[in-house]
């Protein structure tokens, strides 16, 4: 499903990718590991087209994912390091709006995501009031939201207590049914060891 | 099933319209620059209501365009900062629409206002009565403008250090059309004479700027976001 070929991107005269390449199929999950500065959250911006990377492609069901960027992007859910979330808003609110620009969606379905994240009880709350572990429940609950194919996560790990990191490994083992996963990890996510791929990344 | 872009369109026009209300200091600032400026000019010239109405059209305009590059800088700050543009140009939908609603309602919240309250300083400069709605309909069409050709700016300075100086810089030549069919049809206005040749040509810019403006911002948004 997902073909990173080749990736090479220089940060200014920094060379951050030196030719990164890896295969994964629906059901896998791709751990990217490595040192603070070896390029797992620059690898996961290539991959989601929000960096150009200089040299390489990423092909997603087989076709270019510059050329298809809009069905691409429609099938990706990108969760980066901090939570996208407007601290102005509730985190009902951000998920309506949020999650609302990709595709309809009803207000049991919010509650539901809240509910599997064990969100559901500061949801209405305005999300600045929030600590960073609840912030980052409410975040996941919109990655379930986004019934996405592919999800890329940028430690999605931060943040949570134990009971949240358990929750994380929950979740993504329910992806890993349905799609794939390209996470950046500093420590290890219990998975299921057969659907699991760890890709070491190097600093430069 | 996937949101129309228009609809997605609507639902961040709604979301910034709702952001705006909990935050009114930000909505009040630029606005209140621009009375404050318009205001101050009386104080420091002479009382003589002729010499006021021969600056008016350049005191109501240089204080719209500065309160204006005041609110460009709100644009797309905060939703770089929090990751909120990400998810836009992640989520399959059309970033030029989106963008576009963004900056529309911008010119509701920072453009449209200063166009309404334009009267209050219009009337401390000596402007006639009878003059007023042309100068608060040039105004209302020139911050439309200033707001769709501020968007490719703020877009282009996103993520540039001290973005607030560059935006102004880059900003402020290309708001000289405005600012000259701006002040004439205000000036026009005060002298009792037709304003339509300078209404049009400030049309004219903001049918350009609707049609082009999205899109070049949507680039530099994502030029920005690398």
């Amino acid at each position: 499903m997902l073909s990173v070929q080749g990736l090479h991107l220089w940060r200014g005269d920094r060379h951050v990718l030196r030719g990164v390449s890896f295969d994964a199929g629906s059901g896998q999950c791709v751990l990217l590991t490595g040192r603070n500065g070896a390029g797992k959250t620059t690898l996961l911006r290539a991959i989601a087209g929000l960096l150009d990377p200089e040299e390489g492609k990423v092909l997603w069901r087989g076709e270019s994912t510059r050329a298809t960027r809009d069905t691409f992007h429609s099938e990706l859910a990108y969760l980066g390091h901090e939570p996208p979330l407007k601290g102005d808003l509730t985190g009902y609110e951000n998920l309506h709006y949020g999650v609302g620009i990709r595709r309809a969606v009803a207000a049991t379905e919010i509650d539901a995501a809240l509910d599997r994240t064990g969100a559901r009880a500061f949801a209405d709350r305005a999300t600045r009031r929030l600590s960073a572990g609840q912030r980052r429940r409410i975040a996941l609950a919109g990655l379930l939201l986004a019934n996405a194919a592919l999800w890329l996560l940028d430690e999605p790990t931060t943040n949570l207590d134990a009971d949240g990191q358990a929750l994380v490994a929950q979740l993504i083992r329910q992806q890993l049914d349905r799609g794939l996963v390209v996470a950046a990890v500093h420590q290890g996510i219990e998975l299921p060891a057969g659907k699991v791929r760890a890709l070491e990344l190097e600093a430069a | 099933m996937r949101t129309p872009a228009l609809t997605a369109a609507r639902l961040v026009a709604g979301r910034d319209l709702r952001l705006a209300f909990r935050k009114p200091s930000q909505l009040l600032q630029p606005l209140m620059f621009f009375m404050i400026v318009a205001t101050l000019f009386p104080l420091t010239l002479s009382p003589e209501m002729s010499r006021l109405r021969d600056v008016a059209p350049g005191v109501l305009w240089i204080g719209a365009l500065l309160s204006s590059l005041l609110a460009l800088e709100f644009l797309f700050r905060d939703d770089a900062v929090d990751g909120t543009l990400e998810q836009f140009a992640l989520s399959g939908q059309s970033l030029t629409w989106m963008l576009f609603a963004k900056t529309c309602t911008h010119w509701l919240l920072a453009g449209l206002p200063l166009a309404l309250s334009a009267p209050v300083a219009a009337l401390a400069l000596g402007v006639p009565a009878a003059a007023l709605g042309s100068v608060v309909a040039a105004l209302a069409l020139g911050s439309l403008a200033l707001s769709l050709v501020g968007a490719i700016c703020a877009g282009l300075t996103l993520g540039a250090r001290r973005g607030g100086v560059l935006l102004s810089l880059l900003t402020l030549p290309l708001a000289v059309p405005v600012l000259v069919f701006g002040a004439d049809a205000t000036r026009l206005a005060i002298a009792g004479e037709s304003v339509l040749p300078p209404m049009y040509m400030l049309s004219a810019i903001v049918v350009l700027g609707m049609t082009l403006a999205p899109l070049a911002a949507a680039a530099a948004v994502r030029i920005g976001l690398e």
